[in-house]
C-alpha cells in the first residue's frame, strides 16, 4: 500500500487526511507501517468504499492483518444504525458465513504427548472429515436442519455430540438468537445434507498446538492455560449452506441495492437497509448459518475428543472458548454520547470484548474475552484477551489471522507441497492432508509475521497477548 | 481458461466466441482448482435451468449453481455446456461422484462480484471473477 494518502496518527493507527474543503472520511487502519505497506492498494480502496456506505456509525476501520478482500476488505470492521438507514452487507460478512475458532484445552503436557504425536495426527486425520468432497457421517433431513439452524451448538450438545459445559464458552452462549431457516434456501439445506461435522479445505484447519510463552500469566491462569500445556484449535466455518446463502443474497442484495437506489461505489459492496425486507431475510438466513457454524464446530470438538481418548484414554478436553470471525451482529455500543443498537459486520476480524463485558461467561469477565487467533501451520499462534479500550477505537474488534503475504497461486508457484509437507515433518510440525496443492497454498512463507501482526493488535490497543502456541500436528483438507 | 492473481482468492477468467463459452471455460478454471478436471470420468450427467437478464450477473449464477449442483449430487465436475434462450439459461456438466480415488485440490466457495467483468474482446467474449477459496 502507498503510505502517502495517509495520515499517521500514531506508531499503529492511520487515517485518510481529508481534502481542505471535504468532510473527513471516517476511517483507522491498524498496524505498523512495515504491515500497511506490505498490504495491497485495494485494502484501502475497499475500505474508503465501506466508508461511504449509508448509516455508518464511527469510524470503518482495518486490523493490522487486513488484506483485499470482496467488497469489504478481509479484516474489516464497520458498524450501521438501523434507525439511520444502516445497511447490512453480504460482503461484508463473506462466504464462509461465522467462520471461526474453537479453541479446546487438554490436560496434557508436550511430553506426555510427543511419543505419540504421530498416531495422535493419523487418528484425528482418520476421524476429521476434510477437504473437498468428503462428507461427514451425520445426514440430515431438511426439517433437521431446521432444528440446527436455530438451535447452533445447543442443539449439537442435545444431540450428544460435547457437554453441556462447552456451551458456556461458546459465543452467544452456542446459540443466535433471530435465526428464520425459512429464510435459506432448499438448495442451501441440501448442499449441508452431508457437510455437517467436516473441516472443509483452503486455510481451514485442525490443529494440535502447544503453549511455549507466556504473556500475561493472570489471564493464562484464568484461561486454564500453562506452559507446555496441549491445546487444539479448529478452524472453519459454516460449510455449504453458509456458501450458499453468501450466494443466494449476494444477488439479490445487489439487485435490492439498484432497486432502492443506493449508490455502492463498487457492485461487489451489495448491501440493503437493515430495515428492508431484503436486509431483515438475509440477517435471518445469515444468523441461521452462524448457527450452522457454532453446531459444526461443536460436532468436530466432539470428534476430537474421540480421537484423542483413543490415543490418550486419559485426555481430557474442555472447550476455551469459540468465536466467530465472519459476521454481522447486533450489539449495543456507546456511540455519538448514546448507548445504540448497531449492526457490526466483521469481515475476518474478531470480536474482543472487554474486562467486565455483561455477555462474557463468569470465568473470563475480569480478563476480558479470549480472543483465537491463527497463524500458520508452521509458525504459530496465540490466544489474547479483549481490551476495554477496543470498544471505542474498533467496536470491540480485533484481527484474525496473520493474513496473507502472497497470493494462492504464487504460493503454488514458489512450494511444492509434498517437499512442504517433508520439509515441516523435519521441523517436528506433522501435516496430515490429501491436498498437496491445498498445503502449498497454505505455505507458511505465504502468510505475514502473525508476530508483527499480534504486536501491532495489542499496541493499538485492541487486545492484549496471553499465550502463543506452536503447532505439533496439523489436518488440513 | 486462465487465472488473475488476488491477495486470498484465486481469479478465474474464461474466453470463448460466445459468452456462453466464456462462461463454460470460466466452469473450467474453477473446477480445475478443485480437481484434476482431466483425470475425471464423464459418466454422470447433471442439467439445470435459471433466469437472469444481467449478463455479468448470470456469469456468477452461473458458476454458483455449478457448485451447488456439484455439491448436492456429490459430483466432482470436469466437463460443462451452457445454452441461451433470451434469459433463460440452461447448463449441465458431466462428471464423477467423489471418492478416495480422486486428488482433491482446494474448495471453491462460491464466486463473487469483485473483479467481475463479461465483455466483447478483440478475439471474442471474456468472463472473469475472484472466486473465493
Amino acid at each position: 500500500m502507498n503510505l502517502n494518502s495517509l495520515k499517521q496518527l500514531d506508531e499503529y493507527r492511520w487515517t485518510i487526511p481529508s481534502a481542505a474543503d471535504q468532510k473527513p472520511l471516517p476511517i483507522t487502519l491498524f498496524g505498523t507501517r512495515e504491515l500497511l505497506e506490505t498490504m495491497d492498494d485495494k485494502v484501502l480502496e475497499q475500505i474508503r468504499n465501506v466508508a461511504l456506505l449509508p448509516g455508518l456509525v464511527g469510524n470503518a476501520t482495518t486490523m493490522p492483518d487486513a488484506h483485499w478482500g470482496y467488497g469489504f476488505p478481509i479484516g474489516g470492521v464497520a458498524a450501521f444504525d438501523p434507525k439511520q438507514g444502516g445497511i447490512i452487507s453480504a460482503g461484508g460478512v463473506g462466504f464462509d458465513i461465522s467462520c471461526g475458532i474453537r479453541c479446546l484445552r487438554t490436560n496434557l503436557t508436550l511430553d506426555q504427548t510427543a511419543p505419540k504425536i504421530a498416531p495422535l495426527a493419523d487418528e484425528l486425520f482418520r476421524t476429521i472429515p476434510a477437504g473437498v468432497g468428503k462428507e461427514g457421517k451425520l445426514k440430515l433431513s431438511p426439517a433437521q436442519l431446521d432444528d440446527v439452524l436455530e438451535g447452533g451448538a445447543v442443539w449439537a450438545v442435545d444431540q450428544g455430540y460435547g457437554v453441556k459445559e462447552d456451551i458456556e464458552y461458546v459465543e452467544e452462549h452456542g446459540q443466535v438468537k433471530g435465526a428464520e431457516p425459512k429464510n435459506v434456501s432448499a438448495l442451501a439445506k441440501e448442499r449441508q445434507r452431508g457437510e455437517m461435522g467436516t473441516l472443509g479445505s483452503g486455510n481451514h484447519y485442525l490443529e494440535v498446538q502447544v503453549v511455549d510463552r507466556i504473556y500475561d500469566a493472570e489471564a493464562a491462569a484464568a484461561f486454564g492455560l500453562f506452559e507446555n500445556q496441549v491445546l487444539v484449535s479448529i478452524h472453519c466455518g459454516s460449510r455449504g449452506l453458509g456458501h450458499q446463502i453468501g450466494t443466494d443474497y449476494l444477488i439479490t442484495l445487489a439487485k435490492a441495492a439498484a432497486r432502492l437506489g443506493i449508490r455502492l461505489p463498487e457492485r461487489e459492496l451489495a448491501c440493503a437497509p437493515i430495515e428492508s425486507p431484503e436486509g431483515q431475510q438475509y440477517i435471518g438466513a445469515m444468523l441461521a448459518a452462524s448457527n450452522c457454524a457454532l453446531a459444526n464446530r461443536q460436532i468436530l470438538a466432539d470428534l476430537t475428543r474421540m480421537a484423542f481418548e483413543r490415543v490418550f484414554p486419559a485426555a481430557n478436553l474442555e472447550t476455551l472458548f469459540d468465536v466467530s470471525h465472519n459476521t454481522c451482529k447486533a450489539e449495543r455500543h456507546r456511540a455519538d454520547g448514546d448507548e445504540r443498537l448497531l449492526f457490526v459486520h466483521r469481515k475476518g476480524a474478531t470480536r474482543a470484548f472487554g474486562p467486565g463485558h455483561p455477555t462474557l461467561p463468569e470465568r473470563y469477565r475480569a480478563t476480558g474475552q479470549p480472543v483465537l487467533i491463527g497463524g500458520s501451520m508452521g509458525t504459530g499462534s496465540y490466544v489474547l484477551a479483549g481490551l476495554a479500550e477496543a470498544e471505542s477505537r474498533a467496536f470491540a474488534s480485533a484481527c484474525h489471522g496473520a493474513g496473507r503475504a502472497m497470493s494462492r497461486s504464487q504460493a503454488l508457484k514458489k512450494w511444492r507441497g509434498e517437499q512442504l509437507v517433508k520439509e515441516l515433518d523435519r521441523q517436528g510440525i506433522l501435516i496430515r492432508t490429501r491436498s498437496y496443492r491445498g498445503a502449498a497454498e497454505e505455505a507458511p512463507g505465504a502468510y505475514k509475521d502473525v508476530d508483527a501482526v499480534v504486536e501491532a493488535t495489542e499496541k493499538a490497543g485492541l487486545a492484549r497477548r496471553v499465550v502463543h502456541t506452536v503447532p505439533k500436528a496439523c489436518v488440513k483438507g | 481458461m486462465g487465472y488473475f492473481e488476488h491477495d486470498a482468492d484465486i481469479g478465474v477468467i474464461g474466453c470463448g466466441a460466445t459468452p456462453e463459452a466464456a462462461f463454460v471455460a470460466a466452469a473450467e478454471a474453477m473446477f480445475g482448482i478443485m480437481v484434476n478436471t482431466r483425470a475425471l470420468r464423464d459418466e454422470r450427467h447433471i442439467v439445470f435451468e435459471f433466469d437472469e437478464t444481467d449478463l455479468e450477473l448470470a456469469f456468477v449464477t452461473w458458476l454458483n449453481r455449478l457448485l451447488a449442483e456439484a455439491r448436492r449430487h456429490g459430483l466432482a465436475l470436469c466437463r460443462f455446456g451452457l445454452r441461451r434462450g433470451g434469459s433463460r439459461w440452461l447448463g449441465e456438466a458431466w462428471g464423477q461422484a467423489w471418492d478416495d480415488t480422486i486428488v482433491p485440490g482446494t474448495e471453491v466457495k462460491g464466486a463473487t462480484l469483485t473483479m467481475l467483468s463479461v465483455r466483447a474482446a478483440a478475439s471474442g467474449w471474456e468472463a472473469r471473477c475472484v472466486v473465493d477459496v
